[in-house]
Protein backbone atom coordinates (compact mmCIF):
# COMPACT_ATOMS: atom_id res chain seq x y z
CA UNK A 1 0.00 0.00 0.00
CA UNK A 2 0.95 3.73 -0.71
CA UNK A 3 2.03 5.06 2.67
CA UNK A 4 0.70 8.23 4.26
CA UNK A 5 2.56 10.96 2.66
CA UNK A 6 2.98 9.44 -0.66
CA UNK A 7 -0.82 8.96 -1.93
CA UNK A 8 -1.44 7.14 -4.80
CA UNK A 9 -0.64 9.13 -8.25
CA UNK A 10 -3.82 7.65 -9.71
CA UNK A 11 -6.82 6.43 -8.51
CA UNK A 12 -8.26 3.00 -9.36
CA UNK A 13 -11.66 4.28 -10.62
CA UNK A 14 -8.91 6.35 -13.71
CA UNK A 15 -8.57 2.15 -14.46
CA UNK A 16 -11.95 1.48 -14.49
CA UNK A 17 -13.78 1.32 -17.99
CA UNK A 18 -17.58 2.69 -18.20
CA UNK A 19 -18.88 -0.71 -19.10
CA UNK A 20 -20.59 -2.47 -15.98
CA UNK A 21 -19.58 -6.20 -15.79
CA UNK A 22 -22.04 -8.75 -16.48
CA UNK A 23 -21.10 -11.31 -13.85
CA UNK A 24 -23.32 -13.43 -11.53
CA UNK A 25 -23.51 -11.03 -8.51
CA UNK A 26 -21.45 -12.26 -5.81
CA UNK A 27 -18.94 -14.03 -8.20
CA UNK A 28 -15.59 -13.25 -7.11
CA UNK A 29 -14.25 -11.64 -10.33
CA UNK A 30 -16.13 -8.22 -9.01
CA UNK A 31 -13.04 -8.44 -5.92
CA UNK A 32 -10.64 -9.45 -8.39
CA UNK A 33 -11.43 -6.46 -11.14
CA UNK A 34 -11.17 -4.02 -7.82
CA UNK A 35 -8.04 -5.83 -7.20
CA UNK A 36 -6.33 -5.35 -10.71
CA UNK A 37 -7.68 -1.42 -10.42
CA UNK A 38 -6.03 -0.61 -7.38
CA UNK A 39 -2.91 -2.71 -8.23
CA UNK A 40 -2.70 -0.51 -11.40
CA UNK A 41 -2.97 2.40 -9.31
CA UNK A 42 -0.53 1.22 -6.63
CA UNK A 43 1.99 0.88 -9.41
CA UNK A 44 1.23 4.68 -10.61
CA UNK A 45 1.34 3.52 -14.76
CA UNK A 46 -1.54 5.40 -16.71
CA UNK A 47 -4.47 3.23 -18.44
CA UNK A 48 -2.60 4.00 -22.08
CA UNK A 49 0.73 2.31 -20.78
CA UNK A 50 -1.11 -0.91 -19.61
CA UNK A 51 -2.44 -3.70 -22.33
CA UNK A 52 -5.08 -6.24 -20.42
CA UNK A 53 -4.74 -9.49 -22.46
CA UNK A 54 -7.14 -12.23 -21.91
CA UNK A 55 -8.70 -15.72 -23.11
CA UNK A 56 -12.60 -16.97 -23.31
CA UNK A 57 -14.97 -16.86 -20.18
CA UNK A 58 -16.56 -15.45 -17.56
CA UNK A 59 -13.06 -14.00 -15.88
CA UNK A 60 -11.81 -13.43 -19.64
CA UNK A 61 -14.25 -10.47 -19.80
CA UNK A 62 -11.68 -8.41 -17.99
CA UNK A 63 -9.96 -6.23 -20.11
CA UNK A 64 -13.88 -4.80 -21.21
CA UNK A 65 -14.05 -3.27 -17.49
CA UNK A 66 -10.43 -1.66 -17.85
CA UNK A 67 -9.53 1.79 -19.45
CA UNK A 68 -6.64 0.30 -20.63
CA UNK A 69 -5.36 -1.29 -23.95
CA UNK A 70 -7.18 -4.38 -24.09
CA UNK A 71 -7.30 -7.63 -25.78
CA UNK A 72 -10.13 -10.29 -25.51
CA UNK A 73 -8.71 -13.04 -27.77
CA UNK A 74 -9.20 -16.70 -28.81
CA UNK A 75 -9.77 -19.42 -26.17
CA UNK A 76 -6.57 -20.66 -24.42
CA UNK A 77 -4.47 -18.30 -26.68
CA UNK A 78 -4.24 -15.20 -24.37
CA UNK A 79 -0.64 -15.67 -23.39
CA UNK A 80 0.46 -16.13 -27.49
CA UNK A 81 -1.62 -12.78 -28.05
CA UNK A 82 0.46 -11.27 -24.90
CA UNK A 83 3.93 -12.16 -25.83
CA UNK A 84 4.16 -11.29 -29.00
CA UNK A 85 2.48 -7.96 -27.75
CA UNK A 86 5.05 -7.65 -25.38
CA UNK A 87 7.93 -8.42 -27.62
CA UNK A 88 6.57 -6.41 -30.12
CA UNK A 89 5.69 -3.55 -27.98
CA UNK A 90 8.32 -3.77 -24.67
CA UNK A 91 7.21 -0.47 -23.59
CA UNK A 92 3.84 -1.53 -22.56
CA UNK A 93 3.11 -3.18 -18.88
CA UNK A 94 1.04 -6.48 -19.89
CA UNK A 95 -1.51 -8.17 -17.57
CA UNK A 96 -2.85 -11.20 -18.68
CA UNK A 97 -6.02 -12.78 -17.33
CA UNK A 98 -8.64 -15.64 -17.77
CA UNK A 99 -9.62 -18.19 -15.53
CA UNK A 100 -8.70 -22.33 -15.24
CA UNK A 101 -10.60 -23.32 -18.35
CA UNK A 102 -8.95 -21.43 -20.34
CA UNK A 103 -5.25 -21.11 -18.98
CA UNK A 104 -4.92 -24.66 -17.71
CA UNK A 105 -7.24 -26.83 -20.22
CA UNK A 106 -7.55 -24.95 -23.67
CA UNK A 107 -3.93 -22.84 -23.03
CA UNK A 108 -2.74 -25.29 -21.37
CA UNK A 109 0.24 -25.79 -23.76
CA UNK A 110 0.41 -22.13 -23.55
CA UNK A 111 0.69 -22.12 -20.23
CA UNK A 112 3.70 -24.29 -20.20
CA UNK A 113 5.21 -22.15 -22.53
CA UNK A 114 4.94 -18.92 -21.32
CA UNK A 115 6.45 -20.02 -18.00
CA UNK A 116 9.80 -21.37 -19.62
CA UNK A 117 10.04 -18.11 -22.12
CA UNK A 118 9.97 -15.97 -19.14
CA UNK A 119 9.13 -12.81 -20.87
CA UNK A 120 7.66 -10.05 -18.41
CA UNK A 121 4.65 -10.65 -18.60
CA UNK A 122 2.22 -11.06 -15.17
CA UNK A 123 -0.37 -13.77 -15.44
CA UNK A 124 -3.55 -13.89 -13.44
CA UNK A 125 -5.90 -16.95 -13.51
CA UNK A 126 -9.11 -16.64 -11.54
CA UNK A 127 -9.82 -20.21 -10.26
CA UNK A 128 -13.44 -21.50 -9.46
CA UNK A 129 -12.51 -24.54 -10.18
CA UNK A 130 -15.91 -24.84 -13.06
CA UNK A 131 -16.19 -23.97 -16.40
CA UNK A 132 -18.78 -20.94 -15.16
CA UNK A 133 -19.70 -19.33 -19.25
CA UNK A 134 -21.05 -22.76 -20.75
CA UNK A 135 -22.63 -23.68 -17.39
CA UNK A 136 -21.10 -25.74 -14.84
CA UNK A 137 -18.86 -28.73 -16.69
CA UNK A 138 -15.56 -29.89 -14.87
CA UNK A 139 -12.46 -27.91 -15.51
CA UNK A 140 -8.66 -29.01 -14.76
CA UNK A 141 -8.55 -28.04 -11.12
CA UNK A 142 -12.12 -29.39 -10.25
CA UNK A 143 -11.88 -31.96 -7.65
CA UNK A 144 -12.12 -35.43 -8.82
CA UNK A 145 -15.09 -36.19 -6.28
CA UNK A 146 -17.30 -33.39 -7.57
CA UNK A 147 -20.31 -34.49 -8.04
CA UNK A 148 -22.58 -32.83 -10.34
CA UNK A 149 -24.96 -33.21 -13.00
CA UNK A 150 -22.73 -32.95 -15.68
CA UNK A 151 -20.02 -35.09 -13.92
CA UNK A 152 -22.62 -38.06 -11.84
CA UNK A 153 -20.13 -39.24 -8.95
CA UNK A 154 -17.22 -36.56 -10.31
CA UNK A 155 -14.59 -37.14 -13.19
CA UNK A 156 -12.66 -39.29 -11.30
CA UNK A 157 -9.81 -37.02 -12.28
CA UNK A 158 -7.00 -35.86 -10.63
CA UNK A 159 -6.64 -32.27 -10.27
CA UNK A 160 -3.98 -29.60 -12.32
CA UNK A 161 -1.94 -28.14 -9.80
CA UNK A 162 -1.08 -24.62 -11.10
CA UNK A 163 1.59 -23.43 -9.33
CA UNK A 164 3.68 -26.35 -9.26
CA UNK A 165 3.30 -26.62 -12.78
CA UNK A 166 4.20 -22.87 -12.93
CA UNK A 167 7.50 -23.39 -11.07
CA UNK A 168 8.59 -26.67 -12.82
CA UNK A 169 8.01 -24.88 -15.94
CA UNK A 170 9.95 -22.21 -14.89
CA UNK A 171 7.75 -19.02 -14.00
CA UNK A 172 9.94 -16.50 -12.01
CA UNK A 173 7.32 -15.43 -9.85
CA UNK A 174 4.10 -17.59 -8.12
CA UNK A 175 2.10 -16.37 -6.07
CA UNK A 176 -1.88 -17.46 -4.82
CA UNK A 177 -4.08 -14.77 -4.44
CA UNK A 178 -7.89 -14.74 -2.66
CA UNK A 179 -10.94 -12.81 -4.05
CA UNK A 180 -12.35 -12.15 -0.90
CA UNK A 181 -9.04 -10.18 0.20
CA UNK A 182 -9.11 -7.55 -3.06
CA UNK A 183 -6.52 -5.33 -0.86
CA UNK A 184 -3.81 -8.11 -0.64
CA UNK A 185 -4.51 -9.73 -3.86
CA UNK A 186 -3.97 -5.91 -5.33
CA UNK A 187 -0.88 -6.02 -3.28
CA UNK A 188 0.16 -8.99 -5.03
CA UNK A 189 -0.35 -8.14 -8.59
CA UNK A 190 1.36 -5.20 -7.96
CA UNK A 191 4.43 -6.87 -6.74
CA UNK A 192 4.18 -9.65 -9.16
CA UNK A 193 3.51 -6.90 -12.50
CA UNK A 194 6.85 -4.94 -10.68
CA UNK A 195 8.89 -8.74 -10.77
CA UNK A 196 10.45 -9.33 -14.02
CA UNK A 197 9.84 -11.92 -15.76
CA UNK A 198 6.78 -14.61 -16.29
CA UNK A 199 4.91 -13.91 -12.70
CA UNK A 200 2.01 -15.98 -12.08
CA UNK A 201 -0.97 -15.53 -9.74
CA UNK A 202 -3.62 -17.80 -9.05
CA UNK A 203 -6.50 -16.23 -7.20
CA UNK A 204 -8.94 -18.27 -5.75
CA UNK A 205 -12.26 -16.63 -7.14
CA UNK A 206 -15.52 -18.23 -6.40
CA UNK A 207 -17.99 -19.03 -8.85
CA UNK A 208 -20.95 -18.74 -6.37
CA UNK A 209 -23.74 -20.00 -8.98
CA UNK A 210 -22.23 -23.22 -9.79
CA UNK A 211 -19.98 -23.88 -6.85
CA UNK A 212 -21.67 -21.70 -3.90
CA UNK A 213 -20.20 -24.29 -1.12
CA UNK A 214 -16.92 -21.97 -2.40
CA UNK A 215 -18.41 -18.94 -0.23
CA UNK A 216 -16.70 -21.10 2.03
CA UNK A 217 -13.46 -20.32 0.91
CA UNK A 218 -12.89 -17.01 3.04
CA UNK A 219 -13.01 -19.14 6.28
CA UNK A 220 -10.19 -21.54 5.02
CA UNK A 221 -7.62 -18.98 3.24
CA UNK A 222 -4.95 -17.93 5.40
CA UNK A 223 -1.72 -15.93 4.82
CA UNK A 224 1.53 -17.76 3.95
CA UNK A 225 3.45 -18.85 7.00
CA UNK A 226 6.47 -17.17 5.72
CA UNK A 227 8.52 -15.17 3.07
CA UNK A 228 8.74 -16.15 -0.34
CA UNK A 229 11.88 -17.90 -1.27
CA UNK A 230 13.52 -17.41 -4.80
CA UNK A 231 14.51 -21.39 -4.09
CA UNK A 232 12.50 -23.26 -6.63
CA UNK A 233 13.15 -26.91 -4.95
CA UNK A 234 12.03 -25.40 -1.52
CA UNK A 235 8.84 -23.39 -2.85
CA UNK A 236 8.10 -26.36 -4.65
CA UNK A 237 7.93 -28.60 -1.49
CA UNK A 238 5.86 -25.54 0.15
CA UNK A 239 3.27 -25.79 -2.59
CA UNK A 240 3.11 -29.50 -3.07
CA UNK A 241 2.45 -30.17 0.95
CA UNK A 242 0.46 -26.78 1.77
CA UNK A 243 -4.00 -27.11 1.92
CA UNK A 244 -4.39 -24.93 -1.04
CA UNK A 245 -5.74 -22.20 0.91
CA UNK A 246 -2.06 -20.38 1.32
CA UNK A 247 -1.69 -16.63 0.17
CA UNK A 248 1.11 -14.56 -0.62
CA UNK A 249 3.88 -14.55 -2.93
CA UNK A 250 5.84 -18.16 -2.81
CA UNK A 251 8.22 -17.78 -4.86
CA UNK A 252 9.80 -14.94 -6.81
CA UNK A 253 13.23 -16.08 -8.67
CA UNK A 254 16.08 -14.42 -10.28
CA UNK A 255 15.89 -15.57 -13.85
CA UNK A 256 16.72 -13.73 -16.38
CA UNK A 257 13.35 -12.30 -18.90
CA UNK A 258 13.34 -13.06 -21.97
CA UNK A 259 14.57 -10.38 -24.14
CA UNK A 260 12.36 -7.67 -25.25
CA UNK A 261 14.20 -4.44 -26.91
CA UNK A 262 12.91 -2.44 -28.50
CA UNK A 263 14.46 -1.87 -31.97
CA UNK A 264 13.73 1.02 -33.85
CA UNK A 265 10.15 2.72 -34.63
CA UNK A 266 7.85 -0.10 -33.60
CA UNK A 267 5.37 1.93 -36.71
CA UNK A 268 8.46 1.82 -39.14
CA UNK A 269 8.98 -2.11 -37.98
CA UNK A 270 5.12 -2.57 -38.60
CA UNK A 271 4.58 -0.70 -42.17
CA UNK A 272 7.98 -2.26 -43.07
CA UNK A 273 6.32 -5.76 -42.63
CA UNK A 274 3.10 -4.75 -44.57
CA UNK A 275 5.25 -3.94 -47.10
CA UNK A 276 6.72 -7.56 -47.02
CA UNK A 277 3.44 -8.82 -47.51
CA UNK A 278 2.14 -7.17 -50.35
CA UNK A 279 1.00 -8.79 -53.44
CA UNK B 1 -4.68 -5.38 13.76
CA UNK B 2 -2.55 -2.42 13.46
CA UNK B 3 -3.88 0.56 15.71
CA UNK B 4 -3.52 4.14 14.59
CA UNK B 5 -1.00 5.97 16.99
CA UNK B 6 -1.86 9.56 15.85
CA UNK B 7 -5.63 11.52 15.07
CA UNK B 8 -4.23 11.59 11.23
CA UNK B 9 -3.69 7.89 10.70
CA UNK B 10 -7.07 7.11 12.67
CA UNK B 11 -9.17 9.33 10.38
CA UNK B 12 -7.27 7.95 7.40
CA UNK B 13 -8.71 4.19 8.40
CA UNK B 14 -12.00 6.30 8.72
CA UNK B 15 -12.17 7.91 5.38
CA UNK B 16 -10.94 4.28 3.29
CA UNK B 17 -13.24 2.61 5.18
CA UNK B 18 -15.99 4.72 4.02
CA UNK B 19 -14.66 5.42 0.55
CA UNK B 20 -14.35 1.16 0.20
CA UNK B 21 -18.34 0.68 1.53
CA UNK B 22 -19.00 3.32 -0.97
CA UNK B 23 -17.54 1.53 -3.84
CA UNK B 24 -18.46 -1.54 -2.69
CA UNK B 25 -22.22 -0.68 -2.63
CA UNK B 26 -21.91 1.28 -5.78
CA UNK B 27 -20.02 -1.74 -7.75
CA UNK B 28 -23.69 -4.40 -6.55
CA UNK B 29 -25.35 -1.48 -7.73
CA UNK B 30 -23.77 -2.10 -10.65
CA UNK B 31 -24.26 -5.68 -10.45
CA UNK B 32 -27.84 -5.21 -9.68
CA UNK B 33 -28.74 -2.78 -12.69
CA UNK B 34 -27.09 -5.19 -14.67
CA UNK B 35 -29.46 -8.07 -13.62
CA UNK B 36 -32.30 -5.74 -13.70
CA UNK B 37 -32.43 -6.00 -10.27
CA UNK B 38 -33.75 -2.23 -10.44
CA UNK B 39 -34.96 -1.93 -6.30
CA UNK B 40 -31.86 -3.51 -5.01
CA UNK B 41 -30.09 -1.47 -7.03
CA UNK B 42 -31.23 1.55 -6.00
CA UNK B 43 -31.36 0.78 -2.52
CA UNK B 44 -27.70 -0.25 -2.96
CA UNK B 45 -26.87 3.27 -4.75
CA UNK B 46 -28.82 5.21 -2.04
CA UNK B 47 -25.90 3.56 0.53
CA UNK B 48 -23.55 4.52 -1.23
CA UNK B 49 -24.85 8.12 -1.24
CA UNK B 50 -24.33 8.02 2.53
CA UNK B 51 -20.72 6.38 3.12
CA UNK B 52 -19.72 8.96 -0.30
CA UNK B 53 -20.88 11.52 1.86
CA UNK B 54 -19.34 10.64 4.92
CA UNK B 55 -15.99 10.60 2.93
CA UNK B 56 -16.35 13.43 1.93
CA UNK B 57 -17.16 14.65 5.60
CA UNK B 58 -13.72 13.21 7.08
CA UNK B 59 -12.00 14.86 4.28
CA UNK B 60 -13.20 18.28 4.77
CA UNK B 61 -12.75 17.82 8.82
CA UNK B 62 -9.14 16.78 7.69
CA UNK B 63 -8.70 19.67 5.24
CA UNK B 64 -7.39 16.80 3.28
CA UNK B 65 -6.99 17.32 -0.38
CA UNK B 66 -6.09 14.03 -1.37
CA UNK B 67 -6.90 10.35 0.14
CA UNK B 68 -4.04 9.12 2.39
CA UNK B 69 -3.29 5.25 2.65
CA UNK B 70 -3.83 3.29 5.06
CA UNK B 71 -0.88 0.48 6.39
CA UNK B 72 -1.29 -3.29 5.47
CA UNK B 73 -3.24 -4.87 8.52
CA UNK B 74 -5.16 -1.68 9.39
CA UNK B 75 -8.53 -3.61 9.36
CA UNK B 76 -9.66 -6.50 11.93
CA UNK B 77 -10.66 -8.95 8.74
CA UNK B 78 -9.50 -8.89 5.02
CA UNK B 79 -11.97 -6.19 4.37
CA UNK B 80 -12.63 -3.02 5.87
CA UNK B 81 -15.26 -3.51 8.32
CA UNK B 82 -17.84 -1.34 6.39
CA UNK B 83 -17.76 -3.44 3.50
CA UNK B 84 -20.71 -5.56 2.83
CA UNK B 85 -19.09 -8.70 1.47
CA UNK B 86 -19.15 -9.00 -2.63
CA UNK B 87 -19.93 -12.84 -1.94
CA UNK B 88 -23.30 -11.92 -0.14
CA UNK B 89 -25.28 -10.94 -2.51
CA UNK B 90 -28.19 -12.52 -4.92
CA UNK B 91 -29.46 -11.71 -8.18
CA UNK B 92 -33.05 -12.18 -6.78
CA UNK B 93 -32.59 -10.29 -3.30
CA UNK B 94 -34.99 -7.78 -1.76
CA UNK B 95 -34.58 -4.63 -0.76
CA UNK B 96 -34.79 -6.70 2.70
CA UNK B 97 -32.07 -8.60 2.14
CA UNK B 98 -30.24 -5.21 1.13
CA UNK B 99 -30.99 -4.09 4.37
CA UNK B 100 -29.94 -6.68 6.57
CA UNK B 101 -26.25 -6.45 4.78
CA UNK B 102 -26.11 -2.95 5.71
CA UNK B 103 -27.25 -3.50 8.93
CA UNK B 104 -24.47 -5.57 9.30
CA UNK B 105 -21.93 -3.64 7.93
CA UNK B 106 -22.86 -0.66 10.11
CA UNK B 107 -22.55 -2.94 13.50
CA UNK B 108 -19.41 -4.14 12.08
CA UNK B 109 -18.06 -0.62 12.01
CA UNK B 110 -19.49 0.54 14.96
CA UNK B 111 -17.65 -2.77 16.90
CA UNK B 112 -14.58 -1.04 15.04
CA UNK B 113 -14.64 1.94 16.33
CA UNK B 114 -15.75 0.23 19.66
CA UNK B 115 -12.63 -1.54 19.54
CA UNK B 116 -10.05 1.42 18.40
CA UNK B 117 -11.35 3.02 21.21
CA UNK B 118 -10.54 0.84 23.47
CA UNK B 119 -7.37 0.22 22.28
CA UNK B 120 -6.16 3.92 21.54
CA UNK B 121 -3.13 5.09 22.83
CA UNK B 122 -4.02 8.88 22.86
CA UNK B 123 -7.24 11.25 24.21
CA UNK B 124 -7.32 12.39 20.59
CA UNK B 125 -8.01 8.96 18.45
CA UNK B 126 -9.62 7.86 21.59
CA UNK B 127 -12.65 10.35 21.82
CA UNK B 128 -12.26 10.80 17.68
CA UNK B 129 -12.73 6.62 17.88
CA UNK B 130 -16.05 7.34 20.28
CA UNK B 131 -17.38 10.03 18.36
CA UNK B 132 -17.45 7.88 15.44
CA UNK B 133 -18.85 4.87 17.15
CA UNK B 134 -21.35 6.82 18.44
CA UNK B 135 -22.03 8.01 14.46
CA UNK B 136 -22.11 4.64 13.47
CA UNK B 137 -24.37 3.74 16.89
CA UNK B 138 -27.17 6.16 14.76
CA UNK B 139 -26.61 4.54 11.44
CA UNK B 140 -27.47 1.07 13.08
CA UNK B 141 -30.83 2.40 14.51
CA UNK B 142 -31.55 4.23 11.51
CA UNK B 143 -31.22 1.43 9.28
CA UNK B 144 -33.18 -0.86 11.83
CA UNK B 145 -35.83 1.70 11.75
CA UNK B 146 -35.59 1.32 8.06
CA UNK B 147 -35.62 -2.56 7.58
CA UNK B 148 -39.19 -2.18 10.27
CA UNK B 149 -40.95 -0.77 7.16
CA UNK B 150 -39.75 -2.60 4.53
CA UNK B 151 -41.48 -5.89 4.00
CA UNK B 152 -39.83 -8.89 4.39
CA UNK B 153 -40.08 -11.97 1.54
CA UNK B 154 -41.16 -14.92 0.96
CA UNK B 155 -39.55 -17.91 2.02
CA UNK B 156 -39.04 -18.64 -1.88
CA UNK B 157 -37.66 -15.52 -2.67
CA UNK B 158 -34.77 -17.19 -4.70
CA UNK B 159 -36.91 -19.27 -6.93
CA UNK B 160 -36.04 -18.83 -10.08
CA UNK B 161 -38.32 -20.16 -13.12
CA UNK B 162 -34.99 -20.44 -15.35
CA UNK B 163 -32.27 -21.45 -13.03
CA UNK B 164 -28.88 -20.92 -14.44
CA UNK B 165 -27.97 -23.87 -13.61
CA UNK B 166 -29.02 -27.55 -13.94
CA UNK B 167 -31.53 -29.01 -11.16
CA UNK B 168 -33.13 -31.82 -10.60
Amino acid sequence: MNDMTHPAPLAPASFKSGTKPIWCPGCGDYSVLSSVTKALALLGKPPHEVAVVSGIGCSSRIPAYTSCYGFHGVHGRSLAAATGLKVARPDLTVLVAGGDGDGYSIGGNHFLHACRRNVDLTYIVMDNHVYGMTKGQASPTTEPDWDNKLSPGGTGVRSFHPLVIALASGANFVARAFAGDPNGTAEIIARGMRHPGFSFIEILSPCITFRPEQREWKNHVHPAAVEATDDAARAARRIMTDDGFNIGVLYAGGRTPYPTVMRGDSRAAVAALETEFEL
Amino acid sequence: MKTPQTLEEFMAQALVMEREAAQRYNDLADAMEMHNNRDVAQMFRTMAGYEAKHAQAIMEEMNWVEVPGVPTGAWPAMEPPESVPNDEVHYLMHPWHALKLALAAEERAEAFFSELARLAGSDSVRRAALELRDEEAEHVSLVKAWLAKTPKPEGDWANDPDPPRYVD
